[in-house]
């Protein structure tokens, strides 16, 4: 029982990282059609950082927000390099974040080598729950309902959505198109840059440990159609738990495709319901 | 003259839509832009916003102009109020009650997704959308097109106030010729992106060529 208990609390915190990143992914997409495979490299490099500044003696808080704003810099970098290009499409754009992927690597093994890193988070338990998890979870939960707020009760989140809705009616009312893509891109990276920072006192990171975060994003965020910020949480929670309940009776090597296959299955599942019910 | 286009020629790649276009607007006027489809009039439009680079020639814009185009363009997820609010993005004030107190017709529909609602119903929220920026000029394509007579008729009568109490302008681009010639006190005629007539509405109408073309007349 206080295993099940362990692993939930683990899973939920996981599942939280990955749906900050996959609410990166949607605001992005929604905005732009683009998906940032990026994403989970802009979460690496932010988690990086921090332990960086955290060994130069910079204070907790100070370090671990400098590291979401780099984020959020290396999302607007992503959405320049990726959009700025007049007339690029979607597509081509995608093949270029995951370029810019791998150029990550590149940067992140020259400043932090291959070896995993990571950083001490919240000490000490509440409740017989790791603190750090409980914060895990309520600044998921703050940020997620900002971004909410941002969106339905904002000019800026209007024009946002004016944006993805009708790219040509968002022009004809004065909107600058192309600068509202790249401040998706921008709070995209930022939320991506939190999803790491948050995650890596639980889970060390490793250079590559973007491909996990970004392919679990990624499919939370499918679970919502790329548009559903609900869903897609709901998509990161769950992922989550099957994980951590995966490699905590089974084994943890298989954990992150047992829960892309569960994935996988909720999907069809669905689509055949979806379906069903337009036929019907 | 608060719009002044001269030659403006306009291509998509080697096809030209608009071929050495002259036209003007003046404050206060209400000038119809009549011709087939095709003709190039919604190209003409869109160059007026800026949304289309021209090939060559001069467009100059003294005021601010607004524009409801073509098809209404509304952000179906958003609701009335929201779109309104919208069409002021450019300026600081956004508040929308002048809108309503214009339109009243909007004032129910206030909190309805613009997607849900009518023709009618949308093309009254694109008009206010446009007047929100407070224009001097407004550009309106297409208006009456799909729409019920009784809704053209409050549109018209809506324009016609804005014209009357704050001097609006309005470039009215209209299938429905005979609506525009009614309206309007100038008129341009396009044809396959040159302008092939131009003078008072009312010597448009009357003439045998323009009546039997575009009012259904024999000449
Ligand atoms: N985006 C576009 N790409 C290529 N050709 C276009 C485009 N838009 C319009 N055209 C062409 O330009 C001409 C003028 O079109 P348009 O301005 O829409 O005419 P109208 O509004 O008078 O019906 C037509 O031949 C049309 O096929
Ligand atoms: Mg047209």
């Amino acid at each position: 029982m206080a295993e099940l208990v362990q692993y939930l609390i683990t899973g939920v915190g996981v599942g939280c990282a990955y749906a900050l990143l996959g609410s990166g992914l949607v605001v992005i997409y929604r905005v732009t059609r683009v998906v940032n495979f990026a994403q989970g490299a802009v979460a690496v490099l932010a988690a990086l950082t921090v332990t960086t500044l955290l060994a130069a003696g910079l204070p907790h808080g100070l370090a671990e927000g400098l590291g979401v704003l780099l984020a959020g810099a290396a999302g607007l970098l992503t959405g320049l390099v990726a959009t700025g290009k007049p007339g690029t499409t979607p597509q081509a754009a995608l093949i270029v974040t995951l370029g810019l992927g791998v150029l990550a690597y590149a940067v992140e093994i020259l400043f932090w080598g291959d070896q995993p890193r990571s950083f001490p988070g919240l000490p000490g338990a509440t409740a017989g729950v790791q603190t750090h998890y409980l914060l895990i979870a309520s600044v998921t939960a703050l940020v997620l309902a900002a971004t909410a707020v941002l969106f339905a009760r904002t000019d800026l989140g209007r024009a946002l959505t004016a944006t993805a809705e009708d790219p040509y009616a968002a022009r004809i009312v004065g909107i600058d198109v192309a600068r509202m893509g790249l401040l998706a891109f921008t709070v995209g990276g930022a939320l991506g840059g939190l999803a790491g920072v948050l995650i890596t006192p639980v889970q060390q990171v490793t250079f590559d440990s973007d491909v996990a975060l970004v392919v679990n994003g990624f499919s939370a965020a499918i679970l919502g159609n790329l548009t559903r910020p609900g869903l897609t949480l709901a998509g990161g929670l769950l992922l989550g738990v099957v994980q951590a309940l995966a490699g905590g009776y089974w084994n943890t090597s298989y954990q992150t495709e047992v829960a892309l296959i569960f994935m996988l299955v909720v999907l069809v599942v669905r689509a055949g319901r979806l379906s069903s019910v337009e036929t019907a | 003259m608060i719009v002044e286009v001269r030659d403006l020629t306009v291509r998509y790649g080697a096809a030209t839509a608009l071929d050495g276009v002259t036209l003007s607007v003046a404050a206060g006027e209400l000038v119809a832009l009549i011709g087939p489809n095709g003709a190039g009039k919604s190209t003409l439009v869109n160059a007026l916003c800026g949304i289309r680079r021209p090939a060559s020639g001069r467009i100059d814009v003294r005021g601010r102009l607004a524009l409801v185009p073509e098809g209404r363009h509304l952000f179906p997820s958003l609701s009335v109020d929201d779109n309104l609010r919208l069409g002021a993005w450019r300026r600081r004030e956004r508040d929308t009650a002048h809108i309503y107190a214009l339109l009243p017709e909007l004032t129910p529909l206030r909190d309805r997704p613009a997607g849900r609602l009518s023709g009618g119903e949308q093309q009254m929220v694109a008009l206010g959308r446009a007047l929100m920026s407070r224009p001097d000029l407004l550009v309106i394509d297409e208006m009456s097109l799909g729409l019920a007579p009784k809704i053209v008729g409050s549109l018209v009568a809506h324009l016609r106030q804005r014209n009357a109490e704050d001097g609006l302008a309005v470039l009215l681009i209209e299938q429905n010729a005979r609506l525009a010639l009614e309206l309007c006190t100038r008129a341009y005629v396009l044809e396959a992106g040159r302008v092939v007539a131009e003078g008072p509405a009312a010597a448009l109408a009357g003439s045998p060529e323009i009546a039997a073309a575009y009012l259904g007349l024999e000449a």
